[in-house]
This record gives structure tokens, sequence and C-alpha cells, in this order.
């Protein structure tokens, strides 16, 4: 496991995310939010992670933890196909910049955020927003729960396989049950 | 304006100091008056003369930094740590430094044009004089030049007239320049306030590129008739010798077809462009072709099919060189700019380039005289056109070769962690080498052809080589028409589409513009054109954007330019021309307030700007975004208020200069009619913005198009298109349609039901509609 952005240019500066080296780091970072937010992006509906796409585990962990969900790009559709209402819709950017702003309310105007997860979002896109929030939201903790190194996170993944990303996943989920 | 050049010689005088021989002076340029419009406030602005009307627009588009990097190593003090709110070593803060590298790279940008400019009027007044008239549009044009009137509150009259106009725009790129050195500006608002006035030295100096060659090169003048051109790869009769040229500056490529015309070898020869010299080569002669936009630069020189290679100035791959050599096609350069290591040979006799180049005894040679360049460029290319066969016979991979390569494969992933795209090449070379070549083939599509994975392959495998040749096919078939760039807009045009924008009824101008680094291939942005001419709006592009939109074929095997009109109306696709074209759009809608709306041009810039951003619904789409003349070329709308929208590479700009719906108080405008604040809704919501897919994109595109004074008529047919785009590509109604109705007349009748629900829930209040500003009461109420 390493420190690795995934595109190899992609180096971050001196504040790197540290690695989620087991589901229990990201369950724990979720647990402790009081207002977490899950930022995903249109990739989310073209990852096969088996018999599922990415989207369906954030549908479920976003149920289960009781998390709001921002769709970003055309995600809202693939939603709205799987039954699944996302509490806003707006661009990466925007919602990256309301995050920003201590004063903002959030998505349901009760408070501002204190945990974004991002997933899903083209990867220098995810990257560069992920920079803005480590750079201008000091109090605002991130996740990157897509399986390559996000290194602007506070949390992220390293570059692991599908495999080894399904098993976080679920144990991620299966972690919320217990 | 009219200028004369006051050049004063004496042969011999007798003095009481002395007997004086051979005097000369010069008193510079005098203005000879023939402009009776009153000049306005600004003439020739200075870095800071429209500093205020920069804060106003700052002030509701606030930057969203994005770091592309953390550290600052500009200086020696460096490499300064600037995460978080850390300051470096000469004290610049994170905000700081990001609108610092914006304006380094619109810096860039403007100099670039700039450059091209200078370069290109010397030419021309060598050629021509300085005393050629410039005619953009006969009888069509009275406003020639609506930049250079705006900005300058000058009148060009002549090619000599666009050097006063050159001088000032390489003074104001000195200056702001300037301001990006250690120990300068560090404030992020005045920096981006001079990314403002960057760009709009920057259409200043496209504008006078594009005035220059076609008043000279006699291009297409406002034509919407231009003729149809050929473009694609397979429109090329590959059995002739072929010449291929590279870049923007188009001298030398005129020069080519000039001495084929006079040795009557026009037919003979096949003149190929790629990027913008492409689109202006056929805006000079309908023989000429394109081949593509930037990114086919590899995937034509290693077809191995050019017999000689031009190249000018930008956006021309470095390795070009090197690309040729291994298949032994000469390369010739011909600016300063861009040398690569050649040996200047101008003024050489051609005869002896044209054997040395023809004999492989040099690789390419350095000739800085555009006629020079014509004969040695044919010539060479006939010569050697022979001797080169068995280099275009087998122009791609044989599939056994491609298949024994893909086998190289380790799947180690280095080739996708260097793609742009991030595009899954193992899994298709995995796949291509099990006999399965379509998901390679799919790669072709997108691929943008930057050969970074071959870099990066520990195998040497040739990647885009093998993509090639398994979207061979595809290539072949690459024969499109493209309407020539049309250069700038009548007046006429402009009168009978001027009262339907202002009010709304044409539901906007959308130009797609820029490079062609496209996160998903070149389609996405032809089906968004097609989209908006579709939906009436009017839709204008420009330089590797035109290219692709052209190089797309309908159910019927047409391209849209052969579908839709060239008249700069509702549901036309209107092509202006190569990057310095772009001048044309900005000055479209600089000239709807002059000539549809009367207001005084001269000098008088932030009323103007003030105008077309509350009247004018135009949208920038820059989707595949890339090099800096792109941040220059948006940062001159962005100052007339003219919102731009990026592909998703577009964050790495650096910033985004974002809206907020949700701050009424953000969204107010003096109303002059009553000189009361009027609150106006998100309209256009943001300033620049990075989205994420097509989808998207054209979202938003209707969205920005609103503008304050938008009639309830104009009103609801935007909303309508708003809506409903937003309904199909993100399966539900908006939930922000309450900002954008004033009052009830707004919403549209097939929509009323569920709009007056949303009303209701949303405590809407109806408003006015008022004749709106942003200046100050003085500025506004003279």
């Amino acid at each position: 496991m390493s420190q690795e952005a995934w595109l190899t240019a992609e180096v971050a500066g001196p504040k790197k995310a540290s690695l989620i080296t087991k589901p229990e780091i990201a369950d724990a970072m979720i647990r402790r939010a009081k207002r977490p937010i899950f930022v995903v992006g249109s990739i989310a509906a073209e990852i096969d992670l088996e018999e599922k796409k990415l989207i369906d585990y954030v549908i479920a962990m976003a149920k289960r933890y009781n998390i709001q969900v921002v769709a970003t790009g055309n995600t809202n559709n693939e939603f709205l196909k799987r039954g699944f209402t996302p509490d806003a819709v707006m661009p990466a950017v925007d919602i990256g910049n309301r995050l920003t702003d201590p004063r903002w309310q959030g998505v349901d105007g009760k408070g501002p955020h204190d945990l974004a997860i991002f997933v899903g979002l083209p990867y220098q896109m995810g990257w560069t927003i992920l920079s803005g929030l480590k750079n201008f939201a000091p109090n605002l903790k991130t996740i990157s729960l897509d399986n390559v190194y996000q290194p602007n996170a506070r949390w992220s993944f390293s570059n692991i396989s599908i495999k080894n990303w399904i098993m976080n996943l679920e144990a991620i989920l299966v972690n919320r049950e217990d | 304006m009219g200028t004369k050049e006051i050049n004063i010689s004496i042969k011999e005088i007798e003095t009481e100091i002395g007997n004086i021989k051979d005097l000369r002076f010069s008193v510079g340029r005098l203005a000879q008056e023939t402009w009776d419009e009153p000049q306005g406030p600004t003439p020739f602005p200075s870095m800071s003369t429209l500093r205020n009307w920069d804060l106003t627009l700052l002030n509701r588009y606030k930057p969203f930094y994005l770091p592309f990097c953390d550290l600052c190593c500009l200086c020696t003090f460096g490499k300064c740590d600037l995460t978080g709110d850390k300051k470096g070593a000469c004290g610049i803060t994170m905000p700081g430094q990001q609108s610092r590298i914006v304006l380094l790279a619109a810096c860039i940008g403007a100099a670039t044009h700039t450059s091209h400019a200078r370069e290109l009027v010397t030419h021309l007044i060598e050629e021509f004089g300085a005393d050629t008239r410039l005619d953009p549009g006969g009888l069509n044009i009275k406003v020639e030049a609506p930049i250079t009137r705006l900005v300058c509150g000058m009148k060009p009259e002549t090619l000599g007239d666009l050097e006063m106009v050159l001088d000032y725009s390489e003074q104001q790129i000195t200056q702001l320049l300037a301001c990006t050195h250690t120990g300068q500006e560090g404030n992020p608002v005045d920096l981006e306030s001079k990314v403002m006035h960057t760009g709009m030295i920057d259409h200043l100096s496209m504008e006078v590129a594009d005035i220059a060659q076609i008043s000279s090169y006699d291009l297409p003048k406002a034509d919407p008739n231009a003729p149809l051109v050929d473009i694609g790869f397979g429109s090329v009769d590959t059995t002739r010798p072929v010449i291929l040229v590279i870049g923007h500056n188009v001298p030398p490529s005129v020069e080519i077809m000039d001495y084929m015309q006079d040795n009557e070898l026009i037919g003979d020869i096949e003149v190929t462009g790629i990027c913008c010299t492409g689109i202006d080569m056929t805006r000079y002669s309908s023989k000429a072709k394109i081949i593509g936009p930037i990114s086919w630069q590899i995937r034509y020189i290693r077809s191995g099919i050019p017999d000689i290679i031009v190249v000018d100035e930008q956006c021309i791959r470095t390795d070009v060189l090197d690309e040729a050599r291994a298949l032994k096609i000469p390369v010739i350069a011909t600016s300063g700019k861009n040398c690569l290591g050649l040996t200047d040979r101008t003024g050489d006799p051609p005869e002896e380039i044209i054997d040395d180049l023809v004999s492989g005894k040099i690789d390419g040679a350095l000739i800085m005289n555009p006629g020079e360049v014509g004969v040695v460029a044919v010539r060479t290319a006939m010569q050697i056109a022979p001797k080169r066969k068995k280099k275009k016979s087998g122009i791609f991979l044989s599939p056994a070769e491609a298949l024994e390569m893909a086998k190289e494969c380790t799947q180690c992933r280095e080739c996708r962690r260097a793609c742009p795209n991030d595009i899954h090449i193992p899994d298709a070379l995995k796949a291509f080498s099990r006999g399965e070549p379509a998901m390679l083939t799919g790669i072709y599509e997108s691929c943008v052809g930057c050969i970074r994975c071959e870099s990066a392959c520990p195998q040497e495998i040739p990647i885009h080589s093998l993509i090639v040749a398994a979207g061979e096919d595809t290539l072949r078939n690459e024969s499109f028409k493209l309407r020539a760039g049309r250069g700038a807009i009548q007046d006429i045009e402009i009168r009978q589409v001027g009262g339907p924008i202002v009010l709304g009824e044409i539901p906007g101008i959308v130009a797609f513009v820029g490079c062609a680094n496209y996160p998903k291939g070149g389609n996405e942005l032809a089906e968004m054109a097609i989209e908006f001419a579709n939906r009436r709006f009017i839709v204008c592009t420009s330089g590797c954007a035109a290219m692709t939109i052209g190089m797309y074929r309908d159910e019927d095997g047409k391209s849209p330019y052969e579908v839709y009109s060239g008249t700069f109306e509702a549901g036309a696709i209107v092509n202006v021309g190569s990057c310095v074209s772009n001048a044309h759009i900005s000055g479209a809608a600089v000239k709807i307030a002059s000539i549809f709306a009367r207001r005084n041009l001269r000098g008088n810039y932030a009323e103007i700007a003030d105008y077309v951003y509350n009247r004018v619904g135009a949208v920038g789409v820059a989707w595949g975004a890339m090099s800096q003349k792109a941040v220059s070329i948006a940062a001159g709308f962005w100052r007339l208020g003219i919102p731009v929208i990026v592909g998703p590479h577009g964050t790495k700009y650096r910033r985004m200069l974002l809206g907020r719906s949700d701050h009424d108080e953000d969204w107010y405008v003096d109303d002059t009619r009553t000189g009361e604040k009027v609150y106006v809704g998100p309209v256009p919501e943001h300033l620049f913005i990075a989205v994420e897919t097509k989808e998207e994109a054209m979202v938003m595109i209707a969205k920005l198009s609103m503008r304050p004074n938008d009639t309830s008529r104009g009103r609801a047919l935007k909303l309508t298109h708003y809506i409903d785009l937003h309904r199909r590509l993100l399966g539900a109604m908006p939930t922000d349609i309450h900002r954008f109705v004033r009052m009830e007349a707004d919403i549209p009748i097939t929509m009323k039901e569920d709009i007056v629900a949303i009303l209701k829930e949303k405590d809407w209040k109806e408003t006015v509609i008022p004749d709106p500003t942003l200046l100050p009461e003085k500025e506004a109420f003279p």
C-alpha cells in the first residue's frame, strides 16, 4: 500500500491523504460524523463491482448511515432509476465551493457538514476539488471511497483492486449493521 | 481612425551651428480623426482603469480555488509550501498564488495571440503596404472592429492603424506579466482583475489578427455562405504529393498555395492542415483540406502520408521533428518562435535547400521567409513523394504486427495511469491480444493523441499506433464537410437578431470554442451543437471545436455544416474561423449594444460590458480547453460578462468563478428607470464553471443563458429549455425554478401546473423586470 497518486503525474503537496488500510477506519470516520454528506459523481454508475455498480453501494451506505447525498453530473438520473432520490443535484464544483463556506447550512439547511465523502468523480476533477477543500475548508473532513488514491482527501484508499475494493465496501456496510 | 506616420528627411541644411547632412526624424503617428462618435471615458485603459467593473463582477462571482499544486517554485526562496493558511517566503498566500498562476497563463495566452497578430500585420504591411484598407465585410460591415473601437476608442482604417493597437496590447501584456513577479501584486482579487484585463487585451489582439488577414488575403468577408470545404483523413488523395501544415499563422501556407497556383500545380498536390492553420488555409483556398484538430497530429504523421511538414506557430507538438524523422518526412520550421533546433536556411538558394531535404542530408530547415517556404515546400514535396511511396503504402501496423505488440503488454497499467482520460488501455490491449479488437477500436474515438501512454510503457509498445491500427476503418472514413470560417458577423445580421436576443426571444448565443482535450471524444461536442441549434439558439464555433463539430455525420451522412445555416440567426451553426476569429463572437455581443441598442462603443468598456452582461444571453463552452490561450480567451468573455463552461479537465485551470444562488443579496441590480434595487435572481449564475458530463453541460448552457433583461416571453422560452433539458438529462425538475421566475407571465404555459406548485412550496414572491445595470449611479445615469 502506498500513497501514490493514481495518475502518476498528479503528485500532491506536503499534506497528503492518510491511507484507509482497513474498512474500520472509514466506518469510524462516518460514525463520528454528525453531518456527513456524499458527493457522488457520474462514474459511480459506470463502474461494475461484480453484480452491482458502485452507485448501488453508495445508496446502501447512504441509507444505512443516514448520509445526505449530492448527485453531480448526470448521476441523478441513475439514482432515480434505482428508486433513490438524492438530497441535492448540483455541479461538483458548486458543492465543493459551498463546503468551503463555514456559514453554509448544508443541503438541508440544518447546519454545516463536517464530513464529505467523495466517490465516482473523474479522477482529476476529484483531485482538484479535494485540493480546494484541503486548503480552504479546514473544519471539514474528507474521505475518498474510490479505489484509487486521492492525495488531497483527508483519508483515501490506496490504488486497490476491484476485488479488494468490493471487500472494503462490503465490510463498511457490515460494520454499520453491527 | 486613420493615422499618419510623420517622417522628415533633410538632405542638407546650413545652420548657425554648422552644416547638417542627411538628417531624418520621425514624430510617430498623428491621428487623422474621421470618426465623429464622442470619445468615451476609458480609451486605451490601463490595467487598473476598469478595476471597479471587474470588482463588481468578482463580488458576485468569487473564486473557488482548486490548487493544482500546493507549492510555489517561482523563485529561489522556494519551494514554499502554501497549504492552507501558510504563506510563502515573499508573503504570498494560496489564493494569491493560484490567481497569480491564472494571470501567468492568461499572459501567455494573450502574448501568443498578440505576437501572432504582430507577425501577421508586419508581414502583411511588407507585402501589401501600411495603407491597405481594412475590409472585413465589404458593404455589410460598418463597425469593422468592435473590440478595437470599444477598448481603444479608435476606428482603424488601414493595416498601419493596427500597429498602434498592437503597441498598446504589447505594452499592457508587459505590465501585466510584471505583476506576477515576486513581491508585486499578491492580492487575489486584484490579480483576478488583471486576469480580466489580460483577456480583454487578448480579444483585441485576436481581432487585429483576423481583420488584418481577412482584409489582405481576401478571406471570406462575413460570408454566411462561405464554401463547404473538405475535412478528414479520408478526404486526402494519398497518391499525390502531400504537404502538411500545422499551427496558426497562415502566411507560409498562403505562399504554398500561391506558388502552386502560379505554377499550375493546383490539383497535383494535396495541401493539408492541422489545427488553426488548417482552418485559415481553407478560408484562403477551398482546395486546401483540413485533417482535424490538434489531436490528429501523431496519427496523421505516423500514417506516413505527408511528404513534407511545415510548422508555423502554436499548438504544434514539440516532438514533431522526431516523429517526422522516423518516417523520413522533412520538416520546415517557419517561425522564430519555434525553430525546432534546425539550421537557419532563410535566404539560401531554394534549390540547395530542396536538394538537402530530398537527399536526406538534413531533417529539416528553418526558413523564416514565407515566400521561400512556398517554393521549397512545394518542390520538395513533388521531388520526395516518389521516393516515399513505400512509406505511404503500408501506413498502419498490420493486424499481425499489432497483435504481436499487444501480446507484449504485461498489464502493469502504467499507460492508463499516464492517460489524461484514464482510458482502460490495459483491458483493451488484453482483449485485442485475444482477438477481440472492439474495445481498442472504441478507444480510437476518445483518445486525445497525447501519447503519454507510450512514454510510460516499460515494454515500449507503440500504444497509440496500436489504437490507430484498431481504428483504421474509422480513420480512413473520416471525410466530412466543414463550412470555411466566415469571419465577422454582418451589421444587418446583428440588426435582425439584436432585438430577439436582448428580449430573450432567441434563447441564447452559445459559442463552442477551444481545444480538443475532450473527456470522451469529439462527438459529444457535435451533439451539443446540434441540440442547441435545434433549440433555435444561435450556435457559433471556431478553431478546433469548429473542426470537431464538422467531423460528425448524421443518419443521412451529412455533417452539421451541411444541415444548418451559416447565417447568424436562430438555429444556425456559424463557424467564424480560427482561434483569432473568436474576437468576432465577443465582437458580435458588443455590436448588439452598438448597432441594435445604439450605445456608444468608443472607449466605453464598462457601459457596454454592463449592457452585454445584463441583456445578451451568450454562453461560451470550451469543452476540450487545454491551452493557456483558452484562459485568455475565456477571460476576455468574463470581462464582458459572458459566462464560460469548461469540461471536467477545466478544474485544472485552478479556480472557478462561481455565483451563490442561495445568497439572495448577491443578485440585486439597479433599475435605471426607478433607481430602485431589484432582485433579479442568479442570472447568469456562474461566470466560469467546469462541469462533469455532456448532459450537465447542456443543462448549464440553458441555465446560463438567462439574463435580467429577458421579457416574460423570453424568460418563459429560456425556462422551457432549462426545465426540459434538466428533466430529460438529469431526470427531474430543477429545484431552483423559483429563483428564475419573476412574475407569473414568466412561467412556460405547458409547465404551469408543475411550476406553480413549486413556487407555492418555496414561498415565491413576484418581482418586477427592471432596466438592469450593475454600474454605480453616476456611470449608469449620466
